[in-house]
């Protein structure tokens, strides 16, 4: 017999604590579709008003930066010093820019 | 990979967490990191989940809508912190049925603690003032440990623990400044619990084989043995305040350690009932199967349901 056994999905679960702030990763669970993972994010992360909105994400849908490519990835922002303001040398007078 | 790159990769691994940086799930792990990790992840999600049965005991039965109330939250707090560390489990490559399957076949470990039996209204008490709170002095210093994931959610948990504790101490305090034999109560939930709560904190140094390593990987941060004297410094002043008795003849205070000095641990006790024989690991082990097995059919519908669900909607916008 095929084996049809599905198991409930992983999904990643983003709250904002307050308005003002972003959806930040707070963990993640297992549920059949979108709408128990709602619920049972509101339940597992949320029991002591820690939050005011929440996104589910199933969490194949997310796609992940390999840390054994780093080097590649974030080193060549390294040498660009000229991104920031204090590579640029300014007369003493000049105070607020 | 050649064995020269491998220990190449540990040499980095190993400076990495000496400078006190944390590990992601997707970074380069040896091996043993991953397994020990999963081995004591897993052991300590699955204390949350069995650690809910001998309290589940009492929610029908406590004495009032208060405790009634107190008693709920804190179990399903417990649920909450075993899904919190299955999921950080889980990011190393093991699936929740794995897990599972470790748990019911009686291959992983849960804390011994919960396999004795919660007998009186008292024992809610003892376990959320000595259970939590060995819990608690166990856990902290996990907050800071190496790998990012269970240390993140060790934060969650500890920040929700000290209610447990709290709510366990006042049961204890309101039996203790009630009549003779409330207090008669709370004096037999602390015998009872007393030597459990301490052998929690796990085997003596001497005899902990993976304490070392664990150091080194900041999995651990104390010993158990000094985990173990700061419980008993911190816990007994607050049975004085109770006014009842630990149950150790040989308990005295060390003027010059600054400490307390204690009896000796029955560990063979420990051993028992870490190998199956305590008083009801086959009972804890029989209802969260039997939970797990007569809850299939619901997972199976729930699937299904939203296979339909899914399917419907794709229909619909064809």
């Amino acid at each position: 017999m095929e084996n049809t056994k599905k198991n409930w999905p992983l999904w990643e679960i983003f709250v904002r604590s307050k308005n003002g702030l972003e959806h930040r990763h707070f963990g993640s669970l297992h549920a059949a579709d979108a709408e128990m993972a709602m619920e049972n994010a509101r339940d597992v992360y949320t029991r002591r008003n820690e939050g005011v909105s929440i996104w589910v994400v199933e969490s194949k849908n997310i796609t992940a930066s390999n840390p054994q490519e780093n080097g590649e990835m974030f080193e060549p922002a390294q040498d660009k010093v000229y991104r920031h303001p204090t590579f640029y040398d300014l007369p003493d007078e000049v105070k607020h820019m | 990979m050649s064995e020269k790159e491998v220990k190449n990769l540990e040499e980095i691994f190993e400076a990495r967490i000496a400078r006190d940086e944390k590990i992601e799930p997707k970074d380069w792990m040896p091996e043993k990191y991953r397994q020990t990790h999963i081995r004591q992840m897993s052991q300590h999600a699955h204390s949350e989940i069995i650690g809910m049965l001998p309290e589940g005991n009492w929610i029908t039965r406590a004495p009032s809508l208060r405790r009634k109330a107190a008693l709920l939250a804190k179990v399903q707090d417990e649920a909450g912190h075993g899904l919190y560390l299955y999921s950080a489990c889980e990011t190393l490559g093991i699936s929740r049925d794995e897990l599972y399957e470790q748990l019911h076949s009686g291959k992983a470990k849960y804390s011994s603690i919960f396999n004795y039996p919660t007998i009186t209204w008292a024992d809610m008490g003892a376990i959320g003032w000595l259970v939590d709170g060995a819990a608690i002095i166990n856990q902290v210093p996990l907050c800071n440990t190496s790998f990012g994931p269970y240390a993140r959610a060790m934060v969650r948990v500890c920040k929700e623990e000290s209610f447990h504790q709290r709510q366990g101490f006042e049961i204890m305090l309101t039996l203790c400044r009630g009549t003779e034999e409330q207090k008669a109560m709370a004096q037999d939930a602390l015998n009872r619990w007393w030597w459990p709560a301490l052998m929690m904190l796990g085997p003596t140094d001497a005899e902990s084989i993976h304490t070392e390593q664990s150091m080194k990987w900041k999995l651990k941060r104390k010993s158990n043995d000094e985990l173990r004297q700061q419980f008993i410094d911190q816990t007994v002043p607050q049975a004085d305040l109770l006014g009842i008795t630990v149950p150790d003849p040989d308990l005295k205070w060390n003027e010059e350690k600054g400490s307390y000095d204690f009896g000796e641990i029955d560990w063979n006790e420990f051993w028992q009932v870490v190998k199956g024989h305590g008083p009801c690991n086959k009972e804890r082990m029989n209802a969260r199967v039997n939970a797990w097995n007569n809850g299939e059919w619901v997972r199976d519908a729930a699937m299904a349901h939203a296979e339909k669900n899914e399917k419907r909607k794709v229909a619909k916008a064809s």
